[in-house]
C-alpha cells in the first residue's frame, strides 16, 4: 500500500528545536568541509579518488592486509583478537577486562562501541564505562543515542545540554555557556580518569607495515584516558586496516578536512603498542580487537563500496533528508546517507525492518560529491532497492510499477493517456480520494497539462 | 512550419523528448528543436517514445524498469545522438541503465547509453558552441538551480557558460546552491513532507535573490518548485535553459 514512509513521518514529528540544532549543524559542517578543502587543493576530486582506490585496493586484499596487521602488531607487543560477531566482540572484551580486573574504565568516542552497545553490557556486567568525548559523556548522561557520526549531540543545543548538567548535579546552577559547560566536564572527566583500571578506544586506522594505530579526537580525550591505565583495548572494524604508513597522508588530510573543515584534528594520535621498557607511562597491555559483525557479508554483497567508510559524516551534513528528519530517523547506529545504506545491511537481520532506510533519499547524489573515498551511495541506495523488491520485503510507500511499465512500453496507448490527460485540466482530481495524491497536489499547484502538444506542433513543423 | 531562426541542416540527431515535455512542457521540447535546426541539426523525433523508466527505476523495481528501457533502447536504435532536454532522463539512459543491467549487459542498453546526451551539454561540449550569441531586450537576473542529475557531469558547467554569454542576462546565485529542490519523482509522493520542506528552503534561497526567471535543466525541478511557489502564494517565472537560449535568438 501507498503510505507514508516512517523517516517521513520522523521529519514530520521532530520538534522544531531540535530540527533547527540539525539544520545549523549539518549546514555548517557542509560550508567547513568545502572552504578547507578547496582552500589548499586545486583538485580535492583527485584526492577523494586516490583515497577510494587505496580502500578498493586494501578491500580486495582484506585477508592479507589483516594478516599483516596481525603480525605487525604481535612484534610490538599488542594481543590481537578477532571477533565475528557483537556479542564474539563484547565477550571478548569482558574476558580482557575481567583478567585484567578491571571494574572502572573510560573510553573514547567509538562508532564500532555504538554498533554493539558495549556500555550498556559492560555496566550490566558490574564494569563502570565512561564517555569521555564530550558529547558522547552528553549522550550517556541523557541515555541517548547518538545522532551523528562525528557529532553525537548535533540534535541538542546548550540549553539541553546545561539542564543535563543541572540534573547530573555536575554543574550546581543552570549556566548555558559553552565555555562553562566545558569546564564543568572536564572538572568531571578529569577526577574519574585517575580512577580508571583501563582504556577503551576505537582506531580511524590501523597500518599493516606497521601495525601502528592511528587516533584522532579533538578533545585529547583518549588520550587521557590511556596515560594513567595500565590496560588499552581498541576496538576496530576490520575494514579500518590500511596498507601503509604512508597511506594516512592520504586519509588525515581528508578525514579532518572532510569531518569538521579542520586540516587536522587538534589531536592526532599514533598508538605504537604498550609502553616499552624505557618509557615512563603508558598502558603496559594493549588488546587490539578486530570485529567483523557482518562486514564478511558486505563485502561480497553488490555493496561492497560502503566499507570504503571512514567515518568522516560529510555525507550527512550534506543530505537535506538527514538536515529534516535528524540520525535519529534512521533507528540504527548509523544515519544519514551512510546509514541507509550500511544498516540495513551490516545487521543483516535487521534487512526487513530497515529496507525502507534506502528509500529515503531523493538520489540527489550529494553525499557522493562530498565523501572522501568517494562512495557511490545513490548506486548502493538503488541497489538495495532492488534488493528490497526482490526478496519481497514488504514496504511502507512502495508504487506499484506494473502498470506503469505496460503503459510506458505501449506506445499507442501511451499517446493516447498523454491526449486524454488534457481532461485533467478540467477534473477536480485533487479531490480523488487518493491520498498521496491529494497531499501532493495539497502542496502543489500542478501545471495545466498541454498532453500531446508537442507531437502535433512536430508532425506541422516537419511537414 | 518551417524554423525562422534554422541554420542549413548538415548533421542528424533523434531527441528524446521526455514525458514532463509530452504531457506538460512543449515548449521546453519545442525550443530543443528549435536551437538544435539553428544549429544546423536535423531532429527525428521516434514516434514511439515514451518514458525513460526512471519511475519503476528509482522505486526499485527493476523488472519494470528494464522492459521500459528496452523499450526505449529499440526506439532509439538509429545509431545517431540522443539528445535530451532533460539531466535527469539524460542520465537514467547513460548511468541508471548500465546499474540495472550491470549483472546482464545488453548492447542495444549500452549503445544508448554512449549515445546519450543532455542537451546543453552537446551544445556545450559536443558541439563546441562555448558562447551564445542571443541577447534580451532588457536586463534579465536568472537563478540557475543546477539539477541533480547533472552532479559530475558537463552540465552543470555547460549551462552556466552558455547563459552567461547571453547579452543582457545576469546569473545571480544564490545560497546552499548544493543541496536538492527536494522533488526525485516517486520521492514527493512517498516523502511528501521532507519533500516539501526542501523544495521550500530551496524557493527560500533562490527568491531572496529577486531572479526575473528561475532556470534549470530539468523540467521536473521547476515543476515541483513552481508548484509549491504558486500554492504559497509566490509565484515565479520558470523555463528551461533551452528556453531562454532559444528566446534570446528572437
Amino acid at each position: 500500500m501507498i503510505g507514508t514512509q516512517l523517516i517521513d513521518q520522523y521529519a514530520r514529528d521532530i520538534s522544531d528545536e531540535k530540527q533547527a540544532s540539525v539544520i545549523d549543524g549539518s549546514s555548517k559542517g557542509t560550508e567547513k568541509r568545502y572552504s578547507s578543502l578547496h582552500k589548499d587543493y586545486p583538485d580535492p576530486d583527485a584526492l577523494r579518488k586516490l583515497a577510494a582506490a587505496i580502500k578498493d585496493h586494501t578491500l580486495h586484499h582484506l585477508e592479507h592486509y589483516l594478516d599483516k596487521a596481525e603480525k605487525s602488531l604481535t612484534s610490538r607487543g599488542v594481543h590481537v583478537h578477532y571477533a565475528s560477531t557483537d556479542e564474539d566482540a563484547r565477550q571478548t572484551i569482558l574476558s580482557i577486562l575481567r583478567s585484567h580486573d578491571v571494574t572502572q574504565l573510560t573510553k573514547s568516542k567509538s562508532m564500532a562501541a555504538e554498533e554493539i552497545h558495549l556500555n550498556p553490557f559492560l555496566i550490566e556486567n558490574g564494569v563502570e564505562c565512561l564517555e569521555s568525548d564530550l558529547g558522547e559523556f552528553i549522550i550517556q548522561l541523557d541515555g541517548d543515542e547518538p545522532s551523528h557520526i562525528v557529532k553525537p549531540i548535533i540534535h541538542l543545543n546548550r540549553r539541553d545540554v546545561a539542564k543535563t548538567f543541572l540534573r547530573e548535579g555536575i554543574s550546581e546552577k543552570y549556566n548555558d555557556d559553552p565555555e562553562t559547560i566545558t569546564r564543568q566536564a572536564r572538572v568531571h572527566l578529569r577526577a574519574k580518569y585517575m580512577q580508571a583500571q583501563a582504556g577503551i578506544t576505537g582506531a580511524n586506522f590501523v597500518c599493516a607495515d606497521t601495525g601502528r594505530l592511528a587516533l584522532i579526537t579533538n578533545e585529547g580525550n583518549s588520550r587521557f584516558g590511556m596515560a594513567p591505565v595500565p590496560v588499552h583495548i581498541a576496538l576496530v572494524g576490520i575494514e579500518k586496516v590500511i596498507p601503509e604508513e604512508k597511506d594516512l597522508a592520504v586519509f588525515l588530510n581528508l578525514l579532518g578536512r572532510s569531518a569538521t573543515g579542520q586540516q587536522l584534528t587538534v589531536y592526532t594520535e599514533f598508538i605504537n603498542g604498550p609502553r616499552s621498557a624505557n618509557q615512563p607511562e603508558g598502558p603496559e597491555h594493549m588488546h587490539v580487537v578486530f570485529m567483523d559483525n557482518g562486514r564478511t557479508d558486505v563485502l561480497a554483497s553488490n555493496c561492497a563500496e560502503i566499507l570504503r567508510c571512514i567515518r568522516c559524516g560529510a555525507c550527512q551534513n550534506v543530505c537535506p533528508v538527514y538536515r529534516q528528519a535528524s540520525g535519529h530517523a534512521y533507528r540504527s547506529t548509523y544515519g544519514g546517507p551512510v546509514g541507509a545504506v550500511l544498516s540495513p545491511i551490516l545487521f543483516g537481520s535487521r534487512f526487513p525492518e530497515l529496507a525502507d532506510l534506502p528509500k529515503a533519499s531523493s538520489l540527489c547524489g550529494a553525499c557522493n560529491e562530498v565523501c572522501p573515498v568517494d562512495i557511490p551511495i545513490p548506486d548502493l541506495l538503488l541497489r538495495l532497492r532492488d534488493k528490497a523488491k526482490r526478496e519481497s520485503v514488504p514496504s511502507a510507500g512502495a508504487i506499484p510499477m506494473s502498470p506503469f511499465a505496460t503503459l510506458a512500453t505501449s506506445p499507442s496507448l501511451w499517446r493516447t493517456a498523454m491526449t486524454m490527460s488534457k481532461a485533467m485540466n478540467h477534473l477536480p482530481i485533487q479531490v480523488a480520494p487518493i491520498k498521496p495524491l491529494q497531499e501532493w497536489l495539497g502542496q502543489r499547484t500542478l501545471p495545466e497539462s498541454h498532453g500531446g502538444d508537442f507531437r502535433k506542433w512536430f508532425k506541422t513543423h516537419k511537414s | 512550419m518551417a524554423n525562422p531562426i534554422a541554420r542549413p541542416l548538415n548533421k542528424r540527431v533523434l531527441l528524446m523528448g521526455t514525458c514532463l515535455c509530452d504531457a506538460f512542457y512543449d515548449d521546453t521540447a519545442k525550443a530543443t528543436v528549435e536551437v538544435l535546426e539553428h544549429l544546423g541539426i536535423a531532429v527525428d523525433f521516434p514516434d514511439n517514445q515514451t518514458c525513460c523508466g526512471q519511475p519503476a527505476f528509482n522505486s526499485g523495481d527493476w523488472v519494470a524498469s528494464r522492459k521500459v528501457a528496452r523499450h526505449t533502447a529499440s526506439v532509439f536504435a538509429e545509431d545517431l545522438p540522443v539528445i535530451v532536454p532533460s539531466g535527469s532522463c539524460a542520465a537514467m539512459n547513460f548511468h541508471g541503465n548500465l546499474l540495472q543491467f550491470e549483472e546482464n549487459p545488453d548492447p542495444a542498453i549500452d549503445s544508448l547509453a554512449k549515445r546519450t546526451w543532455e542537451i546543453m551539454d552537446f551544445i556545450y561540449n559536443g558541439l563546441g558552441v562555448k558562447t551564445w550569441q542571443g541577447k534580451f531586450k532588457k536586463p534579465t537576473r536568472i537563478a540557475f538551480h543546477r539539477s541533480c542529475h547533472s552532479r559530475g557531469t558537463g552540465s552543470g558547467e555547460a549551462t552556466l557558460k552558455l547563459l552567461e554569454s547571453i547579452e543582457n542576462v545576469v546569473v545571480t546565485p544564490f545560497g546552499q546552491d548544493e543541496q536538492c529542490c527536494g522533488f526525485g519523482g516517486t520521492f514527493s509522493v512517498t516523502f511528501p513532507h521532507i519533500s516539501g520542506r526542501m523544495g521550500s528552503l530551496k524557493l527560500d534561497h533562490i527568491l531572496e535573490t529577486h531572479p526575473d526567471i528561475l532556470v534549470s535543466g530539468d523540467m521536473s525541478c521547476l515543476m515541483h518548485l513552481s508548484g509549491l511557489a504558486v500554492t504559497q502564494g509566490r509565484p515565479i517565472e520558470h523555463l528551461h535553459a533551452i528556453q531562454i537560449l532559444r528566446n534570446s535568438l528572437a
